[in-house]
């Protein structure tokens, strides 16, 4: 946000905050080590509020639990805004001094009355107006989502809206207040950070500034696209569409990964060349040409990740890798020069060291400095400097230097997949305690808390369907179909059900998921597709 | 981005400084320290078991016990705050008896042979268990078959002395899971889960941060259990190295303990801002895809 | 919270003893005012013993869920209490005390023949109706030998049977027995805190209120706080538990305490084997004790105010309880006592088999619904005590002092007994003594004068030794019987008062088996959770154990010196004053008696 694609917060604030929203996150058992900042923090006297379609075990933490409908959080979200106004809550100074926007803000949620969100998000309008006047009664707020948001076809208009909430009380930009977005895997933050995203050089440049373009000319000795690249969804659409042929993948399992699997499988089938690097072979890497078998960064090589507090830290090798793996670097400077190019052989503190001359938020971060500080939150200009345990402080400066943080004007939008007759129930996807994405890591040990994978349903949806404990059921989208035992949850409202795709090699979700996506920041909704339930003929 | 100030914590109004005297040397201490505190900043080694800094001190074990002077009896340095114009002695007599008694009655009841910590104090203070059963052999111990219900981690409460740090761990100074407390009075007392139900049927999430916290190897990896069993357990010849986990975004240190090229235990450091040497059972134990390898089936 | 529970499911009738308790299970309670509940466990547990006569596992799930406590902290509390089960018990249990003042009066004998009829102590199968189990002090020795007989079902039932012959114990348990309550012998040369007892109907409140009662609380009216505690302070009124602190010191300082609220204990949880004063002042003096906490709690600044009553004293806790409630009943508690404008009010909590609960911030903790284990001191309870709040802590006695000293006026209390031991005390005579009973002196009776009093020693038996003060206190010679009965004398003379314990043992006795008996109690009775007490008990109690059997001269040496260490290591390096006293006992006799003299010498 505000032209920084992090945290604003440190974990530790969590411990010294008054309120903390955790808005489509189960930090309990997706990020259970920040769920102990958070735990302190209760213990310390702050309230928790859960914003989640599920009874969570982080649900159960709350103070107040709002069981919203799946894809109705910006209602939600401009509905508590709207109620901060009226109450009269917001903090004018900061909104006066530190925001553009406001007035067409206010003006965009002044339709989403208490009652407007009850009836579209299903929470009770008692509920909002407590969290309204929480949020913003409260010193200090951490606001903090995952997945819950961004897994969405209007993903970036669900982050809008809850930072417009922090922008209307004031509460980012000063110790114990900000907004945190977890990240769902170890190094999405980094990989971000890195220019690993089609719009950005390493540490925030824009790949169409000039300025940028003509220093990382000069840095790589190379010509450079003057246009921003394609989002992952954009490839597929491209390979749809047949300007694509070849595709290089590091690290991802897009066949099992992607929503609409069936259709994905397709369209990496349909390709001329598929080259995988990865450290297994997975589902995708079958499907491929050619396969480079890598080292596991985090333990068989050097290098760094980045977190959801912005903290480099470094990665080491504790183990050599098996067979004929190699390090990503390695395989990469292998192949620039088997194509022609002379690149020379990089260790990955010297790529580092590279990074470090480009990037100024990573500036400062020597080796010698992560390690002796254990990691360094960016921006991080020199290498006198700390590195920032929050960002945005100069909001709070007067005049405020620079640009001033906007509010965004969104308006709800319902999933693109509406429930009717024939898909009658909203299914949900999300992760559990013990077991990671698509189980290629996490199937590799034995968790006692693993029972199989599940479709979790309401007791009340049981009865109507009914289906009993541990009965095999259909479950059937417009996609595809799968064949999955029912657990009864009484933390799941009716209308609702809830799975996972860890176990794709069994129970392959995503061939039930839609493939709708924002058109921003290219997530799929994974969150809200219409399925049915059927108990007889399985 | 806009380079502004660096953004700081609000500041900790500064300490008052309380003067005490340790051993002979006076000494300026900040208000609300401990006496362990006290005696970490003047060099003077204390023996601990139960004190860990990342939870609360439960003064249980008392192998830390000191002299001060107009106190009755003596008081646990783990827990005891300084407090203007106290004497301290750590090495008198009466603390050095303290001590090698503490030692004894725990060595004579409980089997510490992988609590390398409490080997050392009971060689420095002289302890002698063996006179307790020299007589007739009837000291009573805690001995008891190992607890192995899982695939993940054994309890062997042979080798518990009831410090309380894994009930902390898995409560509210870390997990707050609370699969574990003590149960039953006295001699008797022992961690449990409720009516004892084994670890998969009780809350348990296996975090393993209490074997992350227990200084005795009563909890312990099924892999150093296994290997320890086979008389393939080589600490010597063990690498620790830190790296960051790969699971989710949050970034926890994890200090891989690795001998023959395989990952045979993984902790985190305990001074970590992000983990306070806690993890989740990802961390802890999912390591297992990176040398699950071919050559090994 | 996110807990866990085993499938296991309570029955109905466990669910209706818990819903009995708690009111009706409501949806939508959330987490946290459960949790303000966490406090009523014990409470719990209780009404699942009486109605159930155990706690099953699918109980303590249902327990943990209405009070949001997990299930394995729940078990921990549990499991810590004597008198509560964690396997199946039938529902009549018959406690037979085997301590040491018991065992004078034959309980041995009695634990033999009940053994060859109903079978070893605790055994029994599922099916059978009754077991019987060895228990510490009843508190009732001055009717050794004692038992108690519990009875769980809808109509439960606890009875105190004392004395018991092996008839009366066979009949309790086939269910025959109906145990009846004798009045206790009293005595003394100066009846004042015992003066209703006997005389005035202890279930009446206008018969108390005819006998003085309430005039102190109105004269409290008119002092005002400062004042009371001032008064107090003058009387030079010390702490009649066992530690004798000041009492008027420690009100000023809850008084003066900035924190609030501030609470009020009566510490009624009188387990000190050979102990049974505060029995008889709550069984027959009961509103003096409730008048006496009204004060107390209006000079300290409480509006609320609990009476932890020893879970083996089911009659005090009874005629307490039905003092609270006429109390309430007549404006002498409740939201404007005495239409005084003041607010406060008494609950009544049961121990649950456990002396440590008796040690101030133990009982803190079992008020709390944890396990009774003590905390470390500091804080002190003034500071922070129940709940973490400033706390006032008394004993029964203590508070029964209080009328006393404002109807006369603090100078007038300090001129009875002695300058440093001011007022009457209650002292608990039994083991080889003619008339076993309460019996009340001031302070500088001599412990000839007061033994004579009881009649002197029992038949023609010879005086070996007198126990002062309890397991906890020390024995002290027949020599000792010119000692002036107060604090500074008997700690010159190396023993304590403690509790008022004056146990007679005459040479008939096996003065070794008393002290492994006593060890065994604080084996027993140690919480666990300091190594020295956890431990050291144990090993204190192997010792005199091998120095009972036959072993080598060497090894008795040995062993005589190793008790010496080990009671050293308690005293200095325990946590509460349980592990710290429990070698007192062993080391006056070999002091005061010279015990083990001779194995020491070889």
């Amino acid at each position: 946000m505000f032209g920084a694609g992090g945290g604003t917060s440190s974990y530790e604030e969590a411990e010294h905050t008054d309120l903390i929203v955790l808005w489509g996150s189960n930090a309990r058992e997706t990020h259970p080590i920040y769920f102990h900042h958070v735990l302190r923090g209760i213990h310390n006297g702050a309230k928790l509020y859960v914003v989640d379609p599920r009874r969570t075990s982080s649900a159960q933490w709350a103070d107040g639990w709002l069981s919203l409908d799946v894809g109705s959080d910006v209602a939600l979200a401009n509905a508590l805004g709207r109620e901060i106004l009226h109450a009269g809550l917001e903090d004018r100074d900061f909104i006066a001094r530190a925001t553009s926007g406001f007035e067409e803000y206010r003006a965009t949620v002044e339709p989403y009355t208490l009652e407007h969100a009850e009836k579209t998000s299903g929470v009770p309008a008692a509920l909002i107006r407590e969290l309204a006047h929480a949020f913003a009664r409260a010193e200090r707020a951490q606001l903090c989502w995952t997945l819950g948001i961004t897994e969405h076809h209007n993903a970036v208009d669900n982050v809008r809206a809850l930072i417009n909430l922090a922008l209307l009380c004031g509460h980012v930009g000063r110790y114990g207040s900000g907004v945190c977005p977890l990240r769902g895997q170890n190094n999405v933050q980094g990989g971000g950070d890195m220019g690993a995203i089609p719009n950005k050089f390493p540490g925030g440049q824009d790949v169409e500034d000039p300025a940028s373009i003509a220093k990382f000319e000069r840095a790589w000795n190379a010509t450079l696209p003057r246009k921003a690249g394609w989002n992952l969804t954009d490839i597929f659409h491209a390979v749809e569409r047949g300007e694509l042929d070849t595709l290089y993948i590091i690290g991802e399992n897009p066949a099992q990964s992607e929503a609409d699997q069936e259709h994905a499988m397709e369209l990496l089938r349909s390709l001329k060349h598929l080259i995988v690097q990865d450290i297994f072979l997975t589902k995708t890497g079958e499907l491929a040409e050619v396969v480079f078998p890598a080292s596991a960064t985090w333990c068989e090589s050097d290098g760094t990740v980045t977190s959801s507090e912005r903290r480099v830290q470094r990665c080491r090798k504790a183990l050599d890798p098996p067979g004929d793996a190699r390090d990503d670097i390695a395989i990469m400077v292998a192949l620039a020069r088997r194509l022609g190019h002379d690149w020379p052989e990089y260790t990955a503190q010297e790529a580092w060291d590279e990074c470090r001359s480009l990037s100024p938020w990573h500036a400062g971060m020597s080796y010698e400095r992560l390690d002796e500080l254990g990691g360094i939150q960016w921006p991080c200009y020199d290498e006198e400097h700390p590195g920032e345990k929050f960002l945005h402080a100069r909001l709070w400066e007067d005049p405020v230097p620079g640009e001033r943080a906007a509010f965004a004007c969104v308006e709800h939008e319902p999933p693109v997949e509406a429930l009717d007759d024939a898909y009658p129930i909203r299914l949900t996807t999300g992760r559990r305690l013990d077991s990671f994405n698509t189980g290629v890591q996490s199937g590799g040990y034995t968790s006692p808390l693993r029972r199989g994978e599940t479709l979790d349903i309401s007791p009340e949806d049981a009865q109507r369907y009914g289906v009993r404990e541990g009965e095999r059921v259909r479950v059937s989208s417009r996609r595809g179909s799968i064949v999955i035992p029912a657990r009864i949850d009484p933390g799941l409202r009716p209308g609702l059900v809830f799975t996972t795709f860890h176990f794709n090699d069994d129970i392959a979700t995503n061939l039930l998921t839609i493939d709708v996506t924002d058109p921003k920041s290219g997530t799929a909704e994974f969150k809200a597709c219409a399925v049915r339930i059927e108990t007889a003929a399985v | 981005m806009i380079r502004g100030p660096i953004p700081q914590a609000p500041a900790q109004p500064p300490k008052a400084q309380v003067e005490i005297t340790i051993d002979g040397t006076a000494a300026r201490i900040p208000e609300g320290s401990t006496i362990l505190d006290a005696c970490k900043s003047l060099g003077v080694e204390t023996p601990t078991l139960c004190f860990l800094q990342s939870l609360t001190p439960v003064n249980a074990c008392r192998v830390c016990v000191v002299e001060l002077e107009g106190s009755r009896v003596l008081v646990p340095a783990c827990a005891r705050r300084v407090e203007p114009g106290m004497v301290i002695h750590t090495d008198s007599e009466r603390v050095r008896h303290s001590r090698k008694m503490v030692l004894e009655f725990l060595a004579s009841s409980v089997d510490l042979s992988t609590a390398p910590d409490a080997q050392r104090f009971c060689e420095r203070y002289g302890a002698d268990p063996a006179r307790y059963a020299e007589s007739d052999g009837s000291a009573a111990t805690v001995e008891q078959p190992v607890k192995i219900d899982n695939q993940l981690y054994v309890r062997d409460y042979s080798k518990c002395i009831l410090c309380y740090k894994c009930v902390e761990a898995c409560g509210v100074d870390a997990q707050n899971t609370f699969a574990i407390a003590v149960a039953g009075r006295g001699f008797e007392a022992h961690i449990s889960t409720e009516y004892d139900v084994p670890l998969p049927d009780s809350a348990c999430v296996y975090c393993g941060n209490c074997i992350g916290v227990c200084p005795t190897g009563a909890l312990m990896f099924s892999s150093e259990h296994e290997l320890r069993a086979r008389g393939q357990w080589n600490e010597a010849e063990q690498t620790a190295t830190e790296t960051i986990c790969s699971y989710c975004g949050v970034g926890c240190t994890l200090t891989l303990h690795v001998q023959d090229n395989s990952i045979v235990k993984v902790t985190s450091p305990i001074e970590n801002d992000v983990t306070s040497g806690h993890l989740c059972v990802k961390g802890r134990f999912g390591f297992s895809y990176v040398q699950n390898r071919p050559d090994d089936v | 919270m996110d807990l866990h529970y085993t499938a296991d499911v309570a029955t109905d009738d466990e669910r209706a003893a818990v819903d009995g308790l708690l009111g009706p299970a409501r949806n939508g309670v959330s987490g946290a005012a459960a949790r303000r509940q966490r406090h009523l466990l014990l409470p719990v547990l209780h009404a699942l013993a009486d109605r159930i006569g155990w706690i099953s596992a699918g109980a303590l799930n249902y327990v943990s869920r209405r009070l949001d406590v997990a299930p394995a902290e729940a078990y921990g509390v549990a499991t810590f209490y004597a008198l509560f089960s964690t396997t199946p018990r039938p529902p009549r249990v018959l406690h037979v005390c085997d301590d040491i003042a018991c065992i004078d009066a034959g309980a041995q004998a009695l634990c033999s023949a009940l053994a060859s009829t109903f079978g070893p102590a605790g055994e029994s199968g599922p099916d059978a109706a009754a077991t019987w189990l060895r228990t510490p002090c009843l508190g009732l020795c001055d009717r050794a030998p004692a038992a108690l007989l519990a009875t769980a079902g809808a109509q439960h039932a606890m009875v105190q049977l004392a004395p018991v012959d092996a008839e009366d114990l066979a009949r309790a348990m086939t269910g025959t027995s109906n145990g009846a309550g004798a009045v206790p012998r009293i005595g003394g040369s100066e009846l004042r805190l015992l003066r209703r007892v006997g005389k005035v109907d202890p279930e009446s409140i206008d018969a108390y209120r005819a006998h003085d009662g309430y005039s102190a609380l109105r004269e409290a009216f008119e002092l005002g706080p400062g004042r009371i505690i001032a008064e107090i302070t003058a009387s030079k009124l010390l702490g009649r538990g066992g530690a004798a602190f000041p009492t008027g010191r420690k009100m000023d300082a809850v008084a003066r305490a900035p924190e609030r609220p501030h609470y009020l204990i009566c510490n009624a949880d009188e387990s000190e084997p050979g102990t049974f004063k505060d029995r008889i002042l709550m069984e027959y003096d009961p509103y003096a004790i409730v008048e006496a906490m009204t004060i107390a709690a209006y000079a300290v600044g409480c509006e609320r105010g609990f009476i932890y009553i020893r879970g083996e004293y089911p009659l005090a806790a009874h005629r307490i309880g039905h003092a609270v409630a006429q109390a309430r009943r007549h404006g002498f508690l409740g939201n404007d006592i005495m239409s005084r404008g003041f607010r406060f009010d008494i609950e009544v909590r049961r121990g649950a088999g456990a002396y440590i609960c008796g040690e101030e911030t133990a009982l803190f903790n079992s008020i709390e619904g944890k396990r009774g284990e003590p905390r470390s001191k500091p804080p002190f309870p003034v500071q922070a005590g129940l709940f973490g709040k400033p706390t006032q802590i008394n004993n029964v006695e203590t508070l029964a002092n209080i009328p006393l000293i404002l109807l006369e006026g603090g100078a007038a209390y300090a001129r009875i007994g002695t300058p440093d031991s001011t007022g009457t005390r209650l002292f608990c005579l039994s083991g080889a003594i003619a008339h076993p009973g309460l019996y009340e002196v001031p302070h500088g009776t001599t412990l000839g004068a007061l033994i004579e009093m009881a009649g002197g020693v029992r038949g023609q038996e010879r005086l070996q030794a007198i126990l002062l003060g309890g397991a906890a206190g020390a024995f002290v010679p027949p020599g000792a019987l010119t000692m002036p009965l107060t604090f500074e004398d008997a700690r010159a003379a190396g023993a304590t008062l403690g509790s008022g314990v004056v146990m007679l043992f005459s040479e008939r006795v096996d003065l070794p088996a008393i002290l492994r008996r006593i060890a065994q109690f604080f084996r027993d009775e140690s919480c666990g959770q300091c190594v020295p007490c956890r431990v050291g008990t144990v090993r204190q109690e192997e010792a005199l154990h091998r120095l009972a059997s036959d072993g080598t001269s060497a090894g008795r040496k040995g062993d005589v010196l190793l008790l010496d260490e080990i009671g050293r290591a308690m005293r200095d390096a325990s946590i509460c004053g349980l592990g710290q006293t429990a070698a007192n006992v062993i080391d006056s006799a070999r002091k005061n008696l010279d015990l083990f003299t001779s194995e020491a010498q070889q």
